[in-house]
């Protein structure tokens, strides 16, 4: 590829780094993985338990385990609340800003001017607008899918209208030379050689989804994941609390493995 | 082979000319390909070879003039013309034999498998249809460019220095799989090269252009029989011949110079 942009790049390597868990990886390589997770872990919660830490500083991995499993049934319909808000926020997101950047990038012209205001919507943190979305949507599902789907649109967008605008014009004119449309020079070319800046966006932005999606549900209250972290920190019940955040962590790895997987069977060329 | 009287020509281009923005790119060209004759186009970097190249295709409309393909004025790519870019141009997300079922996916049409296979074994690529560009290398590469080309059958072959990036063994072996290619379907072949050697190896007529704005200078026919051999080849004609080729471009090149140094 003769182009590479900064963050493709950078992303790129990031998935390289997790495809050495793969594949690659000897028998002695992975018992050295577990061992210093085991140790790691292990000597975390002699420490604590050894210098006596309270619960409400810091509980022991044993605890955080514990709770996890014991209160698993409280959280799960919690987790549900945060999915629906997640991947519905995110769907319509991504689906706008992929349609945009798609429509946008065929317009130089009109790209130039709506560049800025792009621009202020992926570095506005849109947990600052919550508040009013609430004021105008109630405290149901709408302020935080719409919170959602704005913090993930933009993101996906930009990294999209990268990935359209990385014209190989001999490519283009390769299809051009078979007497292509400009809908199968978009399909069969444009698209394909987007993909894999389409793939970093979309990653990035369901990243910021979630981070979107847990927040709104702080300043929302009731349900979801977000709420639950408010709800345990108030009631001190740090277990609880720490047992959340494993959950939001292992969301984040999921988003990230799953687009890693998608880049791997779909984009693999670039690299 | 036989001589076809001018005006019967398969591409006839005639006083062809390309404007991009302030730059004059090629000026009052005009040359005829006979058909199922190979012609080589030389001359100095950015003198427009590629540009009368992709004006032959369809693919850029000329300022001035016009070329004509079987007396039928070009205004858009033609399906009896193919083209072989400068890379290999392989896209490369998809593997080989997408690749070059790529032109017919354009075009909705069934594929001739077993002209494809063919031109695969013949090529020597048979077994790497599920090979991706990035595991091929650069000869490969071009020869499964060159597959694609020839998969839709076309009356002409354009090929812009397809082997400039290869090095000079394999160049040479690509040299001659043109050769078997060309006797085999007598396609008629515009090859665009900085290579003299690989012109005089190739074609039945080298054309020399002059620096930016392209015009034809010389026309130089290679009069040696095929398939040609390395004592051909290496012969005091082809000596002769290279010699003059090399002393047109090189003096147009001092000519250049000092007409910039002014
Ligand atoms: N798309 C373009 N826009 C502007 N100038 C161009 C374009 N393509 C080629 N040129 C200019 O036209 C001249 C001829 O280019 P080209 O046909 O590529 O030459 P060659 O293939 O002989 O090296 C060069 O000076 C080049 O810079
Ligand atoms: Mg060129």
């Amino acid at each position: 590829m003769s182009e590479k942009t900064d963050l493709g790049g950078r992303v790129g390597k990031g998935l390289q780094s997790l495809s050495s868990f793969g594949s690659g990886t000897t028998r002695l390589e992975i018992a050295a993985i577990i061992a210093t997770a085991v140790t790691v872990i292990g000597g975390l919660e002699l420490v604590l338990r050894w210098l006596d830490v309270p619960q409400y500083i810091l509980p022991p991995p044993s605890a955080i385990a514990i709770a996890l499993i014991t209160d698993f049934p409280l959280i799960l319909p919690h987790l549900g609340h945060t999915l629906v808000v997640l991947l519905s926020g995110f769907g319509i997101g991504a689906g706008v800003g992929l349609f945009l950047a798609a429509i946008i990038t065929q317009f130089p012209f009109a790209e130039k001017i709506i560049a800025p205001y792009v621009l202020i919507l992926v570095t506005t943190p849109m947990l600052a607008l919550v508040p009013l979305l609430i004021l105008w949507f109630g405290f149901g599902y709408a302020p935080r899918i719409i919170a959602v789907a704005l913090a993930s649109g933009p993101m996906v967008m930009i990294n999209s209208a990268t990935g359209f605008r990385r014209v190989d014009s001999n490519k283009i004119a390769l299809a051009r030379s078979y007497g292509a449309s400009t809908l199968q020079i978009f399909r069969k070319v444009r698209a394909p050689m987007a993909l894999p800046m389409i793939l970093v966006g979309l990653m990035i932005g369901a990243i910021f989804g979630l981070l979107t999606a847990v927040g709104a549900e702080m300043v929302g209250g009731g349900y979801g994941l977000g709420n639950r972290l408010t709800t345990y920190s108030s009631m001190i019940q740090m277990p609880q609390f720490f047992g959340v955040v494993l959950i939001l962590s292992f969301l984040g790895i999921m988003i990230y493995v799953i687009f890693f997987l998608i880049g791997k069977r779909w984009a693999s060329w670039e690299t | 082979m036989t001589k076809n009287v001018s005006g019967n020509a398969k591409l006839a281009i005639q006083g062809a000319g390309k404007r991009y923005g302030d730059v004059l790119a090629l000026h009052d060209c005009s040359l005829e390909v006979e058909a199922n004759s190979i012609v080589s186009i030389v001359g100095p970097s950015g003198c427009g070879k590629t540009t009368l190249l992709w004006s032959m295709s369809g693919l850029h409309r000329l300022s001035e003039g016009e070329i004509q393909l079987d007396g039928k004025v070009i205004v858009k790519p033609r399906p009896e013309i193919g083209l072989v870019f400068q890379e290999a141009n392989l896209l490369p997300w998809r593997n080989l034999m997408d690749n070059i079922l790529f032109p017919f996916e354009i075009k909705g049409q069934k594929p001739d498998r077993a002209w494809i296979d063919h031109l695969l074994d013949r090529v020597n690529l048979t077994g790497f249809e599920k090979s991706f560009p990035n595991e091929l290398s650069g000869g490969m590469q071009q020869r499964a460019a060159m597959v694609r080309a020839l998969s839709l059958n076309p009356s002409v072959l354009l090929m812009d220095e397809p082997f400039g990036a290869l090095d000079a063994f394999t160049r040479e072996e690509m040299n001659q799989l043109v050769e078997e290619i060309w006797m085999e379907t007598h396609t008629t072949i515009v090859f665009i090269t900085h290579s003299i050697e690989e012109a005089l190896f190739l074609s039945d007529k080298v054309v020399v252009l002059t620096p930016r704005p392209g015009r034809v200078l010389n026309i130089y026919d290679v009069p040696f029989d095929r398939p040609r051999t390395i004592e051909v080849m290496a012969g005091k004609e082809a000596f002769d011949l290279h010699h003059r080729i090399k002393a047109d471009i090189y003096r147009q090149e001092r000519r250049a110079g000092a007409a910039a140094a002014e």
